[in-house]
């Protein structure tokens, strides 16, 4: 308590005093409004990074300890591509002025920009972002996190069999083009905006766009060795640390306030309030719902199928966020969870390996979650009464996204496997990536080997 | 001297070691082992998918002893490891011709 006490002090001397330093920055410097949209962005951002953590966490968990380093690797390395891709590119490609099919201004974050001023007294070249009255470092490194969070997705989908070097390449490749183009055209002002496409925080453009990235990815890489049989016998690769991947779902859970929270871009008291409430009810009903399919359809109230039903359920909020009712929420949520379960019991029927169930929760939730949109959005709606316009542009936004997606993906995927090849020798891969590609393991006195 | 050699549940090892340490054995070597036997392996799931376990982990221990105590030792071990349950474990006994203390070089009995 003694350390405590010149702390106390300062924090009752800011209270006393504060009053004061507000109304003399009132004359001068930004006013309020600024100050707090900017620290509620950039506290949400914070959160939405942390994500990262939780990301190599569930994908570590889930895997085997013989690749624990490798995983750990790509989950650092892939928000150290991206953040110099979208910074030199991506950003500019998404929110620049441009056509409707592609930013064309902005590379290296240059160009006219008065940001904070917003609406029609913004000036500049990101006049996409011109909606939200914050300084332009703090729009970009908001959404150069949720960027970082759409190239992480992949890293689950094609763990314990890609090489290194290539999954880093694919990363850059991500963030500078596949993540930014579709992200124009929904959020950068482009045709799918224009159309009405509603994606509050990224169902479709962060989610959907990873999933497929992980769908592809996974696709063209072919299973792990040992996971189908001869005989069209499913072999489980069981996660070696369950309690890490439960760790990292719920660091998940807790970025996603920031994730959703934030994008609104402005503290508006009651519209954070009720998306904050939305997503938690939606990841709740999600758990709820994966946890009694799994008991029902295999069994057992399998962990890593929660875990991944909370996940699903967050996904599938995303795109409605704002626009769901409370209820409505845990409806979206709760099926979700449904849904993810059989997800990753037909991705493992058609042999595409997924060890972290990334394709069933971002993907095949990213696209209901969008779809989501068009039943329960308060506004637009079918089931508050907006008719099938709202539900049939949705619908326009999941295939536009899924053709660019997949024709993108695979020229991308192909390119990187063209130049430096995809995947590890037999060899590497049985003796684990961690040996194989760094060099080192992440248990080195832990003597059981299987 | 004899040899004994003693497959048992891991969470029974405890219980063992202090019936015998009580009829005044001084030491043995536990291994931490895996193997199968009538009771077999079990099945376990992950993400909807079945597998078997088929070598579940046992505790082996390893003693050396006397002839007149080896009755008294089996039957020690015998009880405590007992649940009646399938995959109890077995108790192996074999003679031993020589024992070297290593320190002292002092042989057979007195080395035990």
């Amino acid at each position: 308590m003694k350390t405590m006490k010149p702390f106390i002090f300062i924090i009752i001397l800011a209270i006393l005093f504060f009053p004061t330093l507000c109304s003399s920055q009132e004359k001068s410097g930004p006013d309020l409004k600024i100050i707090v949209d900017t620290v509620w962005v950039l506290i949400t951002a914070a959160l939405v990074f942390f994500m990262n953590l939780g990301f190599a966490a569930v994908e570590s968990g889930l895997c085997r300890a013989k690749n624990t380093v490798n995983i750990l690797s790509k989950n650092v390395i892939v928000f150290c591509a991206t953040s110099l891709a979208f910074w030199a590119v991506g950003f500019g490609l998404m929110f620049g002025d441009g056509n409707p099919f592609i930013g064309l201004k902005g590379l290296f974050l240059l160009g006219v920009d008065n940001s904070p001023a917003s609406g029609d007294a913004y000036h500049g070249i990101f006049s996409s972002l011109n909606w939200t009255g914050i300084p332009l470092f703090a729009k970009f490194f908001f959404q150069l996190v949720f960027a970082g969070t759409a190239a992480t997705i992949v890293s689950g989908a094609v763990a314990e069999r890609i090489k290194y070097f290539s999954f880093f390449f694919f990363s850059f490749l991500m963030g500078a083009i596949i993540y930014p183009i579709p992200g124009h055209w929904i959020w950068g002002g482009g045709w799918l905006s224009q159309l009405g496409f509603k994606d509050f925080a990224g169902s479709t453009v962060v989610h959907s766009i990873g999933g497929w990235s992980a769908l592809a990815g996974a696709y063209l890489l072919g299973p792990r060795i040992g996971r189908y049989g001869s005989d069209g016998r499913v072999n489980p690769i069981p996660g070696h640390n369950l309690s890490l991947a439960t760790i990292g779902a719920f660091v998940l859970w807790l970025g996603w306030f920031g994730f959703n929270g934030g994008s609104t871009m402005a503290a508006d008291p009651q519209s954070i309030s009720l998306i904050i409430l939305n997503t938690n009810m939606a990841a709740a009903a999600g758990g709820l719902a994966a946890t009694f399919t799994s008991y029902f359809a295999i069994g057992k109230p399998d962990l890593s199928m929660l875990l991944n039903g909370l996940l699903a359920g967050l996904v599938g909020i995303t795109a409605g966020a704002d626009g769901a009712t409370v209820l409505g929420s845990i409806v979206i949520g709760f099926i979700a969870g449904i849904l993810v379960v059989y997800s990753v019991i037909f991705f493992d029927r058609v042999r595409i390996d997924d060890p972290v169930g990334a394709i069933s929760v971002h993907l095949v939730n990213g696209i209901w979650g969008t779809f989501a949109v068009g039943l329960f959005n308060q506004e637009g709606g079918l089931l508050y009464g907006g008719g099938l316009k709202q539900l049939l542009i949705q619908m326009v936004g999941i295939l536009a996204v899924a053709v660019f997606s997949l024709i993108s993906n695979f020229i991308l995927w192909k390119i990187v496997q063209g130049v430096m090849g995809l995947r590890v020798s037999e060899e590497e891969e049985v003796q684990g990536l961690d040996i194989g590609e760094h060099g080192m393991e992440a248990y080195p006195d832990f003597s059981l080997k299987a | 001297m004899k040899k004994i050699e003693a497959i048992i549940k891991p969470f029974k090892l405890d219980e063992v070691k202090s019936a015998l340490t009580k009829i005044g054995i001084q030491g043995m070597t536990v291994t931490e082992v895996k193997g199968f036997g009538r009771q077999k392996g079990h099945t376990e799931t992950y993400r909807g998918t079945e597998y078997s376990i088929d070598f579940l982990p046992k505790s082996k221990i390893e003693l050396i002893i006397p002839d007149e105590l080896v009755p008294q030792v089996i039957e020690n071990i015998e009880r405590a490891a007992k649940t009646g349950k399938i995959g109890d474990g077995k108790i192996f006994l074999s003679p031993v011709e020589e024992v070297i203390r290593i320190r002292t070089s002092e042989r057979g009995k007195e080395a035990i």
